[in-house]
């Protein structure tokens, strides 16, 4: 279980401080999907680095019963937590091979199954060097093979629907399924998505830098199914529109 | 005849562990100790000059020669000038190499001199590793010459690395291509501490659709400096790439002097040349993982100098 209390992350800007998160007080659950959507610059990253240890931050973060707020990233990482950044790096020289052996810390791992979870052919990939040569798409999914390789505590995971191709986002919902039913593992994800919002336990809504709302996935759609149904204008409307677009204009 | 620094210093540049098969020469202290040769290989000692002349025959495919150096010794210079003739339409690899273990005070130095004719058709591999160690005050120097002329149709692989112990080189290749000729050099480089190393490749692109391909990538660590000079002149349609990436860290100084010059409307030459420090996004990431930063820093350098 992980517990974040009164965090708040800070950056030194041109123009003075500025809150990038204020009061975030959560509590994530072992053996949950927690899926954290809302508006572009709201804070979902932020969350997820600060949870990492990437960000700074106020206030304290609780792992189980250790009190992790002063830990460095290596450190978290030890303890259990994981992080599919949204634009993973890439590597002149490191093989998809190494990245996923580095991930799995001297455990035994099966490499083949990891990239098939994801959707890409081991044989094609495992001896790829994680360069330029890699698609966006690509990299994210050997991106989400490092998370999977790990036995973690609490998994998060940034947009990993992002630059991947149709056929392969369902191979990579059922992968979150599966993990969520073999593992105890906290599940956060960063989604816009409504077939991952659908994964989700319980839905976390982030704008403004602070948690806006909590609910269930079946309610989060149905709000904004009925915003959709009121909209009288919906061909020139940013907000609304169909299901899961901004609409064309 | 070998002792445990000598075969050290040989798995070292050559990867071996005992005497190689095939032809080999193995020269130590400035003299040659230890020979071989086979049916197609012969080598032969210089009459004019320190030094060899290697010998294959035309059509010798998928054998090796070795010819590493070892230096024991300090206060010693060594200069030797090895000729190289690859017959027409052989494969063949051969592995140089130098490693001067320096315990003493004054300087060891090694000088080699090679030049190469690949000949029409033929294909050669050559690699040659540089190593130093020894804890004496002593400088490490190793200032390679190496000379190519690719006849046409011929293939010219050159692997060279330096990435442990040299205090100072200055590594010149010079290259010329005939004739659908291809050059490939992959080159890696590690400086530390004080030491300083220059690289200069020339390669005169000569032969129509003759092609190189140069792939340098170089970390500069701690006070150390390097400087590139990569060189591509196309006389004809020809093709030529270099890519040169370093990683500086500390206080290194790196300097990557790009030159290509056109003399020929259909040569199609590109440089590219990129000096920084290790992505922190790459740090990042590895730390995430549960490495530690160093740890996550050696894993991004072993990576990049493989």
């Amino acid at each position: 279980m992980l517990r974040m209390i009164n965090v708040g992350v800070a950056f030194e800007g041109d123009s003075g401080n500025k809150e990038v998160l204020k009061d975030i007080n959560l509590t994530l659950e072992n053996n949950k999907i927690y899926v954290m959507t809302g508006p572009n610059g709201g804070g979902k990253s932020s969350i997820a680095k600060a949870i990492m240890g990437i960000y700074p931050t106020s206030g304290r973060i609780m792992l189980d019963d250790t009190d992790i707020s002063e830990m460095g990233i290596t450190e978290r990482a030890r303890q259990g937590i994981g992080y599919a950044f949204q634009m993973p790096a890439r590597f002149k020289g490191l093989k998809v091979r190494d990245l996923l052996r580095l991930a799995s810390g001297g455990e035994k791992i099966d490499e083949c199954q990891l990239l098939y979870d994801v959707g890409l052919c081991a044989q094609d990939y495992l001896n790829r060097e994680i360069n330029a040569t890699f698609s966006g798409g690509e990299l994210k999914r050997i991106e989400i093979a490092s998370i999977l390789a790990r036995r973690l505590k609490v998994a998060l995971f940034d947009e990993p629907e992002a630059g991947i191709d149709l056929w392969s986002f369902q191979r990579l919902t059922e992968t979150f399924e599966a993990l969520h039913r073999k593992y105890d593992t906290t599940i956060v994800i960063i989604s816009h998505q409504e077939r991952i919002l659908r994964l989700a336990d319980e839905v976390i809504l982030i704008s403004d830098g602070t948690v806006s709302g909590r609910t269930s996935h079946e309610e989060f759609l149905n709000q904004i199914s009925e915003m959709d149904s009121n909209c009288l204008c919906k061909s020139d409307c940013i907000k609304g529109g169909a299901a899961n677009a901004e609409c064309s204009r | 005849m070998l002792n445990a620094v000598d075969k050290k210093l040989l798995e070292e540049v050559a990867g071996l562990h005992e005497i190689p098969q095939g032809a080999y020469n193995i020269r130590k202290n400035g003299e040659g100790i230890s020979r071989n040769t086979t049916a197609n290989i012969n080598i032969v000692t210089k009459k004019d000059k320190p030094g060899i002349d290697v010998i294959i025959k035309p059509g010798t495919k998928n054998e090796s020669v070795h010819i590493p150096v070892i230096m024991s010794k300090e206060g010693l210079t060594d200069v030797v000038y090895n000729t190289f003739e690859i017959g027409e339409d052989s494969d063949v690899v051969i592995v140089a190499g130098c490693g001067i273990h320096n315990s003493g005070d004054g300087r060891a130095q090694h000088d080699g001199i090679h030049e190469f004719f690949v000949r029409r058709g033929a294909k050669m591999k050559y690699v040659e590793k540089h190593y130093g160690e020894g804890s004496g005050r002593g400088e490490k120097v190793l200032n390679p010459k190496t000379v190519i002329e690719v006849e046409a149709g011929g293939v010219a692989e050159l692997e060279m690395v330096q990435i442990k112990g040299v205090d100072r080189t200055v590594r010149d290749t010079e290259v010329v291509l005939h004739e659908n000729a291809r050059l490939i050099v992959t080159e890696r480089l590690l400086t530390y501490m004080e030491q300083t190393a220059e690289s200069i490749i020339t390669v005169e692109l000569k032969g129509e659709d003759s092609s190189a391909q140069i792939i340098s990538r170089s970390v500069a660590q701690n006070d150390s400096k390097q400087v590139f000079h990569l060189n591509l002149r196309g006389h004809a349609k020809c093709r030529g790439h270099i890519q040169c990436d370093s990683i500086i860290m500390d206080n290194a100084h790196v300097s990557s002097i790009p030159e290509i010059s056109a003399l020929h409307s259909d040569a199609q030459l590109i440089h590219e040349a990129a000096i920084g420090k290790i992505a922190s996004d790459q740090l990042v990431k590895l730390m995430t993982l549960g490495l530690t930063e160093k740890e996550a820093e050696d894993t991004v350098l072993k990576g990049f100098l493989n």
